[in-house]
């Protein structure tokens, strides 16, 4: 016999709306909140810059002029600033075991689900 | 099969108007990408140089090539509006189907919300150049996704007929651009010195990291098989139009890496908001900047028109099964659209686009897409196992399987690499926000859906169940 879900009512359906806003927004804007989001770029600005100081050609000094900038110590910090790329190997492992361990998660207990999709669609295996 | 699948669901529904041709499909596709070039690739150049910024071009182009042969062959076979997620629902099962729903509308309202962000910063750079900085952008951005909303509520072909319309102008822009600088039209000459004296400032590491944002080059190209249920040929038109986008798409991201990169030093250029712009700044032709303002808002209004629509497609597809609140599977009675989601959604991309940063923003849809372009891997190997090639009839059969599937998966495991790199907070963070989610679905959510209906495809029972 096919499997008759139960009725749900309007507040619960609201609810379960809100349940999943409030996770979506909180996992997206809770790293922002606690500034632990991104990755900042460090300038490293260089005292009395030039352009040959800041190892600009001739040809890209005409570029950073046509953008708005002749002056190199308004160029310094965006020429000197570079990312940091030194990363712990066990947060790393973390990540890697988070990833495979959701899908894994998700494809078992989807497989758990589908089999029942497939009996009710068509019929119990014989 | 088109209408079995729509029947098979419940006869006496509304259905989705079936009015999209291939043309439609490919402004779909493009039509949400194309922004990439505008917008959020050069960030890739700033995370490890020009070289691994080229690099990152390709390989994200490669991993995109996979995503278009697998999305083809299994979409031109299941044609239901929610694109991957009718697949997941039908090959996986419900609970990865009710992931790949939540892939789906977070990287594209996500990406919604970036492009929002690109009207509103491009118009107070104008606004700036012309002496009036200080532009309050805010207004201009929820005038954008309440006007993308509005025209999506009314009706899918004005909407994509206007996609087709704007994205065409935006990648004429491009070429115009390309052949203009080409041929000695720009005050400035290109200049490529920094390809030989500061090839790889960040060494190897720094190719790795910057594949993170070489997939905004191409991300949103899946996004042509939402429009499944709407399209008068599903077998022919999405195959055909999704390989046209991908190769429209290589070949204006490899433009536009020639022409920003000869004319934008590359240290300025990893972090511009408007590179294309700024590239027709430097040039010194009034033409040419009133082109690429024309070119970037076309293209960002066309990726969040395309964004509006497959968000929705995808909410709609869960809550017309129950694994979301049936009141979102609704169809509007005039315009035949899931208006219900689409309205429900714009204010989820306001929240973004008017307090998060561009870059953040950025890399919030770009998670979910690869968590979405991880499905399509062992998705496509589950689909041929479950129903080898001789036991249904394929609309398209990509060829030289399993290797496109394995290629992927392995782009995809690098590319956590790269977003690790960086943004390993929001990675964690989005991951959790997946498993509680999950649990949520399969321990509560689960007892409201009707098993038997989750499969409407008229197939032969897949082998091994």
């Amino acid at each position: 016999m096919a499997y008759q879900p139960p009725k749900q009512g309007f507040v619960a359906q609201i609810v379960d709306v809100v349940v999943l806003l409030v996770l979506t927004v909180g996992a997206l804007y809770l790293p922002l909140y606690l500034g632990l989001a991104g990755a900042t770029k460090t300038p490293n600005p260089i005292e009395n810059p030039t352009w040959e100081t800041l190892n600009q050609n001739v040809v890209e000094q005409q570029q950073w002029a046509a953008l708005g900038i002749t002056d190199p110590a308004a160029a310094n910090d965006i020429v000197t600033a570079r990312f940091n790329y030194d990363f712990s190997w066990t947060a790393l492992i973390v990540m890697a075991v988070l990833v495979i361990g959701y899908f894994v998660m998700v494809v078992r207990l989807s497989d758990k689900e589908y089999r029942e999709v497939i009996d009710e669609r068509f019929g119990p295996k014989r | 099969m088109a209408n079995v699948t729509s029947t098979a669901a419940a006869p006496e529904r509304l259905q989705l108007l079936r009015v999209l041709g291939p043309g439609h499909v490919w402004a779909l596709g493009v039509g949400i990408v194309l922004v990439g070039e505008y917008m959020g690739w050069n960030f890739a150049i700033g995370k490890g140089g020009m070289i691994a910024g080229l690099v990152a071009c390709w390989v994200a182009g490669l991993l995109y090539t996979c995503v278009a042969m697998i999305d083809s062959e299994v979409t031109s076979t299941v044609a239901a509006a929610g694109g991957q997620y009718a697949q997941a629902k039908h090959i996986v099962g419900p609970l990865m189907a009710f992931n790949v729903g939540l892939f789906l509308v977070m990287a594209y309202t996500m990406l919604e919300a970036g492009n929002a962000i690109t009207i509103g910063f491009l118009l107070d750079t104008v606004a700036g150049m012309q002496g009036h900085s200080g532009l309050n952008q805010q207004p201009f951005i929820i005038l954008a996704v309440m006007f993308l909303a509005w025209l999506n509520y009314r009706g899918v072909l004005a909407t994509l007929t206007f996609n087709f319309v704007i994205t065409a102008i935006a990648f004429l822009a491009i070429i115009i651009l390309f052949l203009v600088v080409q041929f000695g039209g720009s005050n400035v000459p290109l200049d490529f010195s920094a390809v030989a004296e500061e090839p790889l400032p960040y060494g190897w590491v720094g190719i790795i990291a910057s594949i993170h944002f070489g997939l905004w080059y191409y991300l949103g190209i899946e996004g042509t098989c939402q429009a499944a249920e709407e399209v008068r040929s599903p077998s022919r038109s999405l195959p055909y139009g999704t390989m046209a986008g991908i190769m429209t798409l290589l070949i204006a991201a490899t433009l536009t890496w020639y022409v920003c990169s000869g004319l934008i030093p590359w240290e300025y250029l990893g972090q511009a908001g408007t590179p294309l712009f700024d590239a027709a700044r430097v040039t010194g032709s009034t033409g040419l900047m009133v082109l690429l303002f024309i070119g970037t808002i076309f293209s960002t209004l066309a990726s969040a028109n395309g964004c509006i629509n497959d968000a929705s497609r995808a909410w709609f597809s869960m809550g017309r099964d129950r694994y979301l609140p049936i009141w979102f599977g609704a169809v509007h009675p005039v315009y035949r659209t899931p208006y219900r989601s689409i309205v429900f959604l714009v204010p989820i991309a306001l929240i973004f686009a008017l307090g998060a940063p561009l870059d953040q923003v950025v890399t919030f849809s770009i998670l979910s897409g690869l968590l979405g372009y991880t499905f399509m891997s062992f998705n496509m190997v589950m689909f041929r196992r479950k129903w080898p090639l001789e036991t249904i009839k394929r609309g398209y059969v990509h060829p030289f399987h399993p290797l496109p599937a394995i290629v992927l998966l392995v782009l995809c495991a690098t590319a956590y690499i790269a977003v690790f790199l960086g943004y390993g907070t929001q990675l964690i963070a989005m991951m959790c926000f997946y498993i509680v989610a999950s649990l949520w679905f399969h321990f509560w959510r689960y007892r409201f859906v009707r098993r038997g209906d989750q499969f409407t495809m008229p197939w032969p029972r897949p082998q091994g169940y």
